[in-house]
């Protein structure tokens, strides 16, 4: 099923993400993205996250959706200006692709060094309101377009944020500009997750909420430790540093939390660092 | 103030290579405040330029290095020392080098790197507030800028890894949305920051900026 319709029928969702290939040759990324196929309504393509740099994810959503295979192309705010986003978001809609996610993306520094000089001239309101730009027939510069593109468009959250308020207040503007999906990122706290999801009951959209199976004790703690804005509860980090099977405990982990939240949300993430037999895993679990 | 910081000797030296006799120009204005460029600094750089084989033929602190009159006006007392100079070595922000250097007609040469735009809290303290962008919006966001205090410029809401009041991207930074939240709660207008922003207008920073008047 497409995510489109997915979302139309109100279907519970599920997506799942993998990365361009760090290189030219894409038929790993396309291998995996038919594995994972037949369990999910759409796959989501990175765009160089963590600000590591990979391919242009526009390279293989084409080829996924020249496969029959839904994609959904996250553009990030990091590495181009209105310029080079517009011209990217046509040249996408040009090759099929339907739906975008919008992020601003990570800063791209490591160990306190600049990687490469970020640009960040919007953030990704700012980039939805330009989609909608495009969308009505003009460019960023109200200049006139030959043809226009129409998308689904998402964008994230972070239901864990400490400034909750300020997190939903940014939601709002996303969806009033026409986010008609959110994947959210990545929840371990099922208390924390309803609460957000108490506060927004009044935004309509569709709400994928974010999972990542934690392969590894060490993975947990750099989860908890060292991915900003994401809370890891302490209950998790004891169960995966005790337990005999981690990658077993940590797939156990995500399944027990998607069923507590399943009736708080309309579809799933699925965020397995690139390995499609986790979405397969867990997707059979969860059914 | 401009918060500058002196440059490592060694690349210090490594400019000066091929050159023997030195002339420093030191800043009596925000380099003295910062303690990078006024005259103790500069005594103490010619002092190691002079072990490390120099000649310091001269040396000068001007009230603002950056006010082309007060530098010509100072170096005017220094005509036989400008003569024997083959380098000059400028204790300033880039604005008191530039204009030294279009003066004197010789290698001139930055000791200092130019930092930031700086609040001081107190002496060793020094935070960056301004970018000097051309076009003010701290009406918008509770007085704080999120074009100079947020790496993203997330000009919409806060990002979601700000955590403890902290920013993601440096965790010794006050994250801008947090203190936007804490003004904007104390002052009651909070409501404020739910109108959408517009992507920023840089028509304003296109450089070089001059005033004419």
């Amino acid at each position: 099923m497409s995510l489109e319709k997915a979302l139309k029928e109100n279907k519970f969702c599920i997506t799942a993400e993998i990365f361009p290939p760090k290189g030219v040759d894409i038929s790993s990324s396309l291998n995996k993205a038919r594995t994972i196929k037949k369990y999910v309504d759409a796959i989501n393509v990175t765009d160089n996250q963590r600000a590591v740099m990979r391919m242009n994810p526009i390279s293989l959503c084409h080829k996924l959706v020249s496969n029959g295979i839904d994609a959904v192309l996250q553009i990030s705010c990091r590495d181009r200006n209105s310029m080079g986003l517009s011209s990217d978001l046509l040249a996408a809609y040009s090759f099929g692709i339907r739906n975008i996610l919008a992020v601003t993306g990570d800063y791209p520094v490591r160990n306190g060094k600049m990687l490469t000089k970020p640009v960040f001239e919007m953030d990704s309101v700012q980039l939805l309101d330009l989609v909608k730009k495009l969308e009505r027939g003009f460019d960023f510069n109200g200049a006139k377009l030959e043809s226009s593109p129409k998308f689904i468009k998402g964008a994230v959250v972070n239901p864990s944020s400490d400034m909750m308020d300020f997190q939903i207040m940014k939601l709002k503007k996303k969806v009033d500009l026409g986010a008609s999906f959110i994947q959210t990122q990545v929840v371990f706290d099922i208390d924390s997750f309803k609460k957000f999801r108490d506060k927004t009951a009044n935004i309509k959209s569709k709400f994928l909420l974010g999972v990542f199976p934690l392969k590894s004790f060490s993975v947990a703690k750099f989860m908890a430790e060292k991915v900003p804005g994401v809370k890891v509860p302490t209950k998790i980090l004891d169960r995966m540093e005790k337990s005999k099977d981690p990658f077993r405990e940590g797939v156990e982990i995500v399944v027990e939390i998607i069923n507590s939240l399943k009736s708080y949300c309309d579809g799933i993430h699925l965020m397995t660092m690139n390995d499609e037999n986790l979405v397969k895993d867990i997707v059979e679990k969860i059914k | 103030m401009i918060m500058t910081e002196q440059k490592k000797y060694d690349e210090i030296i490594k400019m000066l290579k091929g050159y023997k006799k030195v002339f420093l120009v030191g800043c009596g204005s925000c380099a003295t405040t910062a303690k990078t460029g006024g005259i103790d600094q500069v005594k103490e750089l010619a002092e190691k330029l002079k072990k490390d084989g120099k000649e310091i033929v001269g040396y000068t602190v001007v009230d603002s290095t950056c006010d082309e009159r007060l530098c010509r006006k100072n170096l005017s007392g220094f005509k036989n020392e400008l003569d024997q100079s083959e380098v000059f070595l400028v204790l300033s922000c880039g604005s008191g080098v530039q204009t030294i250097a279009g003066l004197v007609g010789k290698a001139t040469f930055p000791a200092l790197n130019s930092m930031f735009l700086a609040k001081i809290e107190r002496v060793g303290k020094y935070y960056e507030m301004c970018l000097t962008c051309g076009d003010c919006q701290l009406d918008k966001t509770g007085g704080i800028c999120l074009i100079t205090r947020c790496p993203k410029n997330t000009l919409n809401g806060p990002c979601g890894g700000s955590e403890n009041g902290k920013c993601e991207v440096n965790q010794e930074n006050d994250c801008a949305w947090a203190l936007i939240e804490e003004r904007l709660k104390q002052i009651n207008k909070v409501e404020q920051i739910s109108e959408f922003q517009p992507v920023k207008d840089w028509t304003s920073a296109i450089k070089p900026r001059k005033v004419l008047s």
